[in-house]
């Protein structure tokens, strides 16, 4: 399809409208923070535990500090007036370990900060680094959560020797009924792997403190900058109103910059303690070993079901790898995978018992699809099994279990309300697409000839839109401005602080159409807290359909001011606005919407009850989640010599309620895909027994590259939201969540004639190699 | 992520960069795809780096005296699309288009990879398969060696202190019957192992074979069993002749492929690129 020409008549949301921003990220003209330059500015470099776990017996900073420009160094005990990094979640019985942002006597994962060194440029800072000495008391460490929680392992922190972080338990309806009931249960461990989320664009800050306001400036690649604002202004002992966050240009974040880190209220110490701006760049090393990582789940999945199919209940024991310290939302993402635990299926009773488990690694949190991925890896895998053990089609098992239509807003197992779904929809369209029916004889026929073809099946269900805020932990509601200027030229801001989605153009859409004026007139602004009015941020799918809906609300109230305007300039009280003016339905007599924002200006003559200016901000609180979902089949063959999954065909078919812009749609949906069949096919964080990251470098992380990732077919079928104006569900997360179940199915289901029942991610060439070796021996 | 303090010069001749190299203190630095990462990493800290990427008399490909004769700062996209190459010793084109992405292809260089002797890199396999030779120069003079003397054991090459590569050779007339079959770690794309096979053949039967094989151990070899036991058969007889190409390694092993993996994948991958040669011959 082609890209839209945009004329100003006619609607733009649903067109496929290039992103607008675009040009000055692929012409190199945008400032991200390491192109951020201010005149006396010094460079950081960090030093970082190369062990696991070890007390500093001895550290010595003489020679890095007497080094010819080196300015400051800084070691754990000058940074005691400084408050820990901050834990946002809670839960009943949560042990959060002080996360100082330096450490103090004792390094608990590789990676861990200890001292900082500021030189007159970053390689200096970086050879000071080199020339500090330290003596490490090695001690033991694991890397393992389960074997961390087994009860004989080296204690993460001394003080919790059973290196257990939290329990949560969640039950629902009577599950040990449905398991006496069921004619047969199916039982399984699935691993969710630890993966390194690999922003193309790793963390960065550039704090500068302006010591005559006592004001703080903080550049840093965050997808929150008004949360980071709040709690870096906590951490520093800094007044709020005094702290400014930039986010400047980023390159990605996929829940890695939903954070508050160490190095970023460091930056801001280092900044006041010498007066002068200090950058600090993140090494690619770093970001591996520092920045947080995702999943980190061993699961295990019991499913209770009648021999027809239904679904009776489940329930499951989960360990989540914690890593050392709990990061902003840490604890709170294994409860997600709870909560979507039941997917798209109706049964009403279900058992989860989350165990947190401390290791000596760097913490997870959210990660791209942030505790979904591995719920919707679990159903969607459990439904599989369920069906091969009766020997059940895949498609009919789902079709009995799901929630019918006339069920929504259906109350799930869990305690959520799905807003509104048509399951079955996006799965018929889906087999439909790639001939189910066509592709099953195929496969019989690769079977006959020994060959190994999959067809693996998902259909996703996702919670999106964070959030209601009761639900969230530090608000869910967002923020919206519309600025309309004496001239007609229209700003809107956002506190979304969107990161790469694409909202500069979208939001300029919703604006665009609601307004009646051309793309060309809006300017969206994000990212800075002394531009734009308090936002929660970017994540968990939430930017158009929280963000954009705010949006949609300021825009309906800057509408009526400017009605308003437009009656008193036309004489008249029967005006309509349409296409950007106001028309007087008498006459037929219209001003332009920069004559109605003028007039606000200049306010020579007020509407009654009408303020001066022409300026909106919405804050709105969403009544629910969305919750978007479909089906994705993957269609696989084996080579049975080296053991590679070769993927022949992709099918997403994606309900993600009302479409803006089905171009960015489809960018985000094959981003998503090529995440999850990363996770699927190649990615794995590997600590060894002494946790040392094996994966440390690009080099041994695989992340797919653009000739890995097989052409996505893709389509849609349209289900609106209810809960917000817009009809918009959540796009960014979508292709992850559905991505991997459907290939583990599909490996599973090649693999299937040889008596394979599950393969653990992520699925190797060596590792299927000996899958196969084993069950042909 | 980075790299110590050095000084950079750039010569424009092959006489001033051996002698600014005679004290065997400087780096010579070619593509910088290798030399780079490891500066920035801190695993090489030289006080003093030698360009050779401004020398023209080191850029080149010619066809002259009976060999492809490709100076030290050929890149790989250079080798990869030169029509000299491609039409006498085929194998390293194809072998060349094969190393990294395009970015890599366009700075890193054959006498970089082949001074580097990285163990899982590309070229060795396809020059141990050709019978290369490689030129060395100091400030006092040059040698000349063949690929097998040059590469000596991992990361470690004849060179002396003071020594770069000028030139590597192969024989023109390479023939079609050659095939690079690589298979990729999938996250850095080097080789977890890569064979490279030239043969001749007449009526479907191998006549003579030639096989390079890197990424399975320390360094690039040659299989001379293999290439024997090739001789005299035809396609079907191809998967008994390679089954051998692992016996007696030391194979490499690591979180990419475990070294029992990689050596069947030594074979696979041998008799696949066999036959594509064969079929080709
Ligand atoms: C992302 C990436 C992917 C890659 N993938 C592959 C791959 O798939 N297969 C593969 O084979 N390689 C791969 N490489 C390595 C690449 O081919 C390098 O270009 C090559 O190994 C080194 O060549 P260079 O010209 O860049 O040398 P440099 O990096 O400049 O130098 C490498 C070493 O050789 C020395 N040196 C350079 N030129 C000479 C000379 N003329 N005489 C003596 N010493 C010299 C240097 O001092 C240094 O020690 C990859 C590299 C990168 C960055």
């Amino acid at each position: 399809m082609a890209t839209t020409t945009i004329t100003k008549t006619e609607p733009l949301v649903g067109k496929r409208i290039r992103r607008r921003e675009d040009p000055r990220l692929i012409t190199g003209a945008a400032t991200y923070v390491d192109d951020i330059k201010l005149p006396g500015m010094y460079h950081a470099a960090i030093l970082r535990s190369p062990h696991g776990a070890a007390r500093i017996a001895a550290l010595d900073i003489s020679r890095a500090a007497a080094h010819p420009g080196v300015v400051a160094v800084f070691t754990g005990k000058d940074i005691t007036g400084v408050g820990p990094v901050p834990c946002g979640a809670s839960l009943p019985g949560l042990r959060v370990p002080v996360h100082t942002i330096l450490a103090q006597d004792r390094v608990y994962f590789v990676g861990h900060p200890v001292a900082v060194v500021v030189a007159s440029d970053r390689y200096i800072a970086r050879d000071g680094v080199d020339l500090i000495d330290v003596e490490w008391d090695v001690l033991p460490a694991v890397s393992d959560p389960e074997k961390a929680i087994a009860g004989d392992a080296p204690a993460v922190h001394p003080e919790w020797p059973d290196n257990i972080a939290f329990h949560h338990h969640q039950e629902n309806g009577n599950v040990d009924d449905a398991f006496a009931q069921a004619e047969v249960v199916v039982k399984q461990r699935i691993t969710s792997q630890r993966l390194i989320p690999t922003a193309m664009e790793t963390r960065g800050v550039v704090a500068d403190f302006q010591t005559g306001d006592k004001a703080l400036t903080l550049y840093s690649s965050t997808q929150v900058p008004h949360l980071l604002r709040t709690l870096i202004a906590l951490m520093l002992g800094l007044p709020e109103n005094k702290t400014r966050v930039v986010a400047p240009e980023m390159g990605g974040g996929f829940g890695s910059k939903l954070n508050v880190y160490a190095e970023e209220a460091l930056m801001g110490f280092v900044a006041m303690k010498i007066g002068k701006p200090v950058k600090w760049i993140e090494s690619r090393r770093e970001n591996y070993l520092t920045t947080i990582h995702g999943r980190g789940h061993v699961d295990y999945f019991e499913i209770a079901a009648k021999r027809d199919g239904t679904i009776l209940g489940m329930k499951l024991k989960l360990i989540q790898d914690i890593g050392a310290y709990h990061q902003l939302l840490t604890p709170a993402i294994p409860t997600l995978s709870v909560l979507m635990m039941p997917g798209l299926y109706k049964f009403q009773n279900i058992r989860a018992h989350v165990v947190g488990a401390f290791t000596n690694c760097v913490p997870t949190d959210a990660y791209r699809g942030a505790g979904r991925p591995e719920a919707t890896h679990g159903i969607e895998r459990m439904v599989d099994m369920l069906a091969a053990e009766i020997g059940m089609d895949p498609v009919e098992i789902r079709l009995k279990n799901f929630v019918a239509n006339e069920q929504f807003p259906f109350s799930t197992a869990t305690g959520l309300v799905y807003d509104s779904g048509n399951y079955a929809a996006p799965l018929m369209k889906a087999l439909d697409l790639v001939d189910y029916q066509g592709l099953r004889a195929q496969q019989k026929k690769a079977r006959e000839e020994g060959r190994l073809m999959g067809i693996g099946i998902s259909t996703y269900g996702e919670i999106c839109a964070f959030g209601p805020s009761p639900a969230t932990p530090a608000g869910g509601w967002e923020s919206a401005t519309v600025k309309i200027d004496p001239t007609g030229k229209v700003t809107v801001m956002t506190g979304a602080c969107p990161h790469g989605q694409g909202e500069e153009t979208t939001f300029a859409q919703i604006t665009a159409d609601e307004l009646g004026i051309p793309l060309d007139d809006i300017h969206v602004i994000r990212g800075d807290t002394a531009i734009v009015q308090y936002g929660i941020g970017t994540f968990g799918s939430r930017g158009t359909a929280v963000g954009g809906a705010a949006l949609y609300f300021a825009l309906q109230e800057v509408k009526a001011k400017l009605k308003r305007y437009g009656a008193m300039l036309l004489e008249s009280d029967d005006v309509s606005y349409q296409g950007g003016q106001c028309v007087c339905n008498k006459t037929g007599r219209t001003v332009s919407l920069a004559e109605m924002s003028g007039a606000s200006y200049r306010a020579m003559k007020l509407p009654p009850n009408t303020s001066p200016g022409m300026q909106v901000t919405n804050f709105w609180e969403p009544p629910n989640f969305t919750f978007p979902f479909g089906a994705h089949i993957a269609v696989t063959e084996i080579d049975r010599e080296t053991g590679a999954v070769q993927v022949k065909r992709y099918f997403a078919v994606d309900d993600i309620g009302n479409i803006i812009n089905p171009l960015i749609v489809d960018g985000q949906l094959h981003g998503g895909v090529a995440q999850g069949l990363g996770q699927a096919l190649y990615e794995q964080a590997v600590y060894d027994e002494n946790a040392q990251l094996v994966t440390g470098e690009l080099m041994d992380y695989a992340v797919p590259k653009a000739t890995m990732v097989p052409w996505i077919e893709s389509d849609h079928t349209v289900t609106p939201s209810p809960v917000n104006p817009l009809g918009v569900k959540g796009v960014g997360e979508a292709g992850t969540i559905g991505c991997s179940p459907a290939m583990v199915n599909s490996v599973v289901d090649a693999l299937r004639p040889l008596g394979v029942k599950h393969v653990d991610m992520p699925m190797t060439s060596e590792k299927i190699w000996r899958i196969l070796n084993s069950a042909q021996a | 992520m980075i790299a110590q303090n050095f000084d950079y010069t750039a010569p424009a001749s092959l006489a001033e960069a051996l002698s600014l190299l005679a004290s065997g203190e400087a780096k010579p630095l070619a593509g910088g795809m290798s030399l780079i990462p490891m500066m920035k990493l801190r695993l090489a800290a030289p006080d003093q780096v030698v360009d050779l990427g401004r020398i023209p008399e080191l850029n080149y490909i010619r066809h002259d005296g009976g060999r492809v004769r490709i100076g030290a700062t050929a890149t790989h996209h250079q080798v990869a699309t030169s029509t000299t190459v491609r039409s006498q010793c085929p194998l390293l084109a194809a072998t060349a288009a094969q190393i990294g992405d395009v970015q890599v292809r366009n700075m890193g260089t054959i006498g970089g990879s082949v001074a580097h002797a990285d163990p899982a890199a590309d070229y060795p396999a396809a020059l141990l398969a050709l019978g290369a030779e490689v030129t060395v120069a100091n400030a006092g003079g040059s040698r000349t060696l063949s690929i097998e003397d040059f590469l000596v054991d991992t990361f470690t090459t004849a060179l002396e202190p003071g020594e770069i590569i000028t030139e590597i050779s192969v024989p023109a007339g390479g023939g079609s019957g050659c095939h690079y079959q690589k298979m990729l770690q999938p996250a850095s794309g080097f080789a977890i192992v890569g064979i490279a096979v030239q043969v001749t053949a007449s009526g479907g039967v191998i006549a003579s074979a030639r096989v390079g094989v890197t990424g399975l151990t320390g360094k690039a070899f040659r299989a001379h069993g293999v290439e024997a036991a090739l001789v005299g058969k035809s396609a079907a007889g191809i998967a008994e002749a390679v089954a051998g190409i692992a016996d007696g390694v030391d194979a490499n092993s690591d979180i990419h492929a475990s070294a029992g993996y990689r050596c069947q994948m030594a074979r696979v991958h041998a008799g696949r690129a066999v036959a594509a040669a064969l079929a080709k011959a």
